[in-house]
């Protein structure tokens, strides 16, 4: 699926809740669902800056696409990594790097996109296209 | 009489929802709300007689210079200090704290001594650790104990004819305990040394004595006293700031300039380099005559009722954590639920419209001590009621089963 389907399919869940309990209930089970990060990859420079709470991300290049993994000591930080991971997991690069981000937006998740936000959804978001860059520079 | 729901009204943003609910503002140890009163000044003082202050000859700015000069004795007599030139303005409390270790920085050499608190807010660690650096003196820290407390026996340890400074906060930020500064000021003042107290969190709630303290510096904010931010106060004793060099050079603080020599205007303009925060000066000063009005022995009494009833209701659930319980405590309760990120519990009652802090509070030893990422803090004001606990204790119970 490519990211802006990915995206319209979050958005059809998202439109389902009609309260902020019933999308943050959502996004708490999310970060429960999570995959983790492998513990090797738990490191201080896997660190996401600029978060209240820890968030790691590790990224590897298989056939040609970025597979993300990733952790938080907080669960609704779990939650919107998973969201985020959903959309750009197993992507090229180049289509992580374009992708339009206004779908946040559409979930009622505007609030976390103000970069002064204690959750860093910004600088999470910063630090994927950064990975998506880098092997994409790899790919040329 | 002290009636809250009387008091209430004079604070419009009590009135405003957040996220569609009735705010429940308990973030008081960070930021106070600002009444009707002080706001009024600030309108005032925009409106009818801003101008730049002490050399103006003309009308407005003697009027602004007066009441500039005012509020300064109005600050003055709140803190019991001799002299009104002893009160110096600041931008807050790390300003005033920055003022005087910059100050010292001449006055120490390799071998003199520093003791901070392990209980310090970063403000109060981070300028004494610049003053370390530039200075070769050495940092020397009181411990704590489980409770939140600073352990007496070992500061005493810690005393010696090599200590030159003392720096505590009166209340902790992150716990709320209350340090016992009488004992530590007596104790420094042993063995020759200064002794800076940090007021940032006390003076909303108590009434300092500078002089029966007979502390050598205290320092505090208007903005955690109904005051405006940016804002904020040093005292000193008048032997002291005239020993102590100029922190900033510019207008304001000089006698006279030539290109060989300058030298420095008396205090407290020695210490007020450039124009200062003159309509937040005289907007602290409406916010101390404020909260005067109400009577700080009412506030405390208030706010302990708060605090115990707090307290009561939330160690009704299971799985809730306190840090910092001595017995010697203002309005201010660090907690975590466990199992549960402080961030997320912050992020579901911010939802509910309930403000509180999350985080470490710029006190990152004190959670290295408890080995927590932080904590949720709950910091209460005379002008919060039981009816909003009862709204932040359900906010818990909420956020505490959405989260596990």
């Amino acid at each position: 699926m490519s990211i802006e389907d990915i995206q319209n399919e979050i958005i059809d869940e998202f439109s389902m809740f009609e309260d902020w309990e019933e999308r943050y209930q959502y996004m708490i089970d999310l970060g429960k669902d999570l995959p983790l990060i492998d513990d090797q990859y738990k490191t201080d420079s896997n660190i996401i800056k600029g978060c209240q709470s820890k968030v790691w991300v590790h990224a590897e290049m298989q056939d040609d696409k970025i597979e993300f993994t990733a952790d938080s000591d907080a669960i609704i930080t779990k939650g919107i990594i998973a969201i985020l991971i959903r959309v750009f997991s197993n992507q090229h690069p180049k289509d992580i790097i374009n992708a339009d981000m206004g779908f946040i937006d559409k979930i009622g998740l505007k609030e976390h996109l103000s970069p002064t936000r204690a959750n860093g959804l910004v600088s999470m978001i910063k630090q994927l296209k950064m990975y998506a860059i880098a092997y994409q520079t790899q790919l040329k | 009489m002290f009636n809250v729901e009387t008091i209430r009204k004079d604070f419009p943003i009590l009135s405003r929802k957040v996220n569609g609910k009735p705010l429940v503002y308990f973030d008081n140890a960070a930021t106070s709300q600002t009444p009707q009163q002080v706001i009024d000044v600030i309108v005032d003082y925009y409106s009818n007689y801003n101008a730049n202050i002490h050399r103006g000859v003309h009308s407005l700015s003697q009027e602004a210079t007066d009441k500039y000069e005012q509020a300064r004795q109005k600050i003055q007599n709140h803190f019991n200090a001799k002299h009104a030139h002893e009160i110096i303005f600041t931008s807050g409390t790390t300003h005033g704290i920055n003022l005087v270790a910059n100050g010292f920085s001449s006055l120490l050499k390799k071998d003199d001594e520093i003791i901070v608190s392990a209980l310090e807010h970063h403000s109060n660690i981070v300028p004494w650790q610049m003053l370390c650096e530039r200075s070769g003196a050495t940092l020397k820290v009181i411990p704590m104990n489980q409770e939140g407390e600073l352990v007496m026996t070992e500061y005493d340890k810690l005393l010696s004819k090599n200590t030159k400074l003392v720096f505590v906060n009166h209340i902790s930020n992150a716990l709320g305990t209350i340090n016992p500064i009488e004992y530590i000021i007596e104790k420094a003042h042993q063995v020759g040394a200064a002794v800076l107290i940090d007021g940032a969190q006390s003076c909303p709630h108590i009434k300092p004595d500078v002089q029966a303290l007979d502390v050598d510096f205290y320092v505090a904010s208007a903005h955690k006293m109904c005051g405006p931010t940016g804002e904020g106060m040093l005292y000193g004793k008048e032997s002291w700031l005239k020993k102590l060099p100029p922190y900033q050079g510019g207008g304001e603080m000089i006698a006279e300039v030539t290109f060989e020599k300058t030298t420095y205007a008396d205090l407290p303009h020695k210490f007020e380099a450039g124009t200062p925060n003159i309509c937040g000066g005289i907007a602290f000063g409406a916010a101390i005559d404020y909260m005067n009005a109400i009577d700080f022995d009412a506030i405390a009494k208030y706010e302990h009722e708060l605090l115990e009833y707090a307290t009561k209701q939330l160690s009704q659930i299971d799985g809730l954590k306190f840090y910092g319980t001595s017995k010697h405590k203002t309005s201010v309760i660090s907690f975590n639920l466990e199992g549960i990120h402080p961030y997320d519990v912050g992020t579901i009652l911010d939802k509910l419209g309930i403000a509180v802090r999350t985080g470490h509070h710029c006190a990152q030893p004190i959670m290295d001590y408890y080995k927590i990422p932080g904590t949720v803090r709950a910091s209460f004001a005379f002008y919060n009621t039981k009816e909003e606990i009862d709204i932040f204790v359900s906010g818990v119970k909420k956020a505490k089963m959405m989260l596990s």
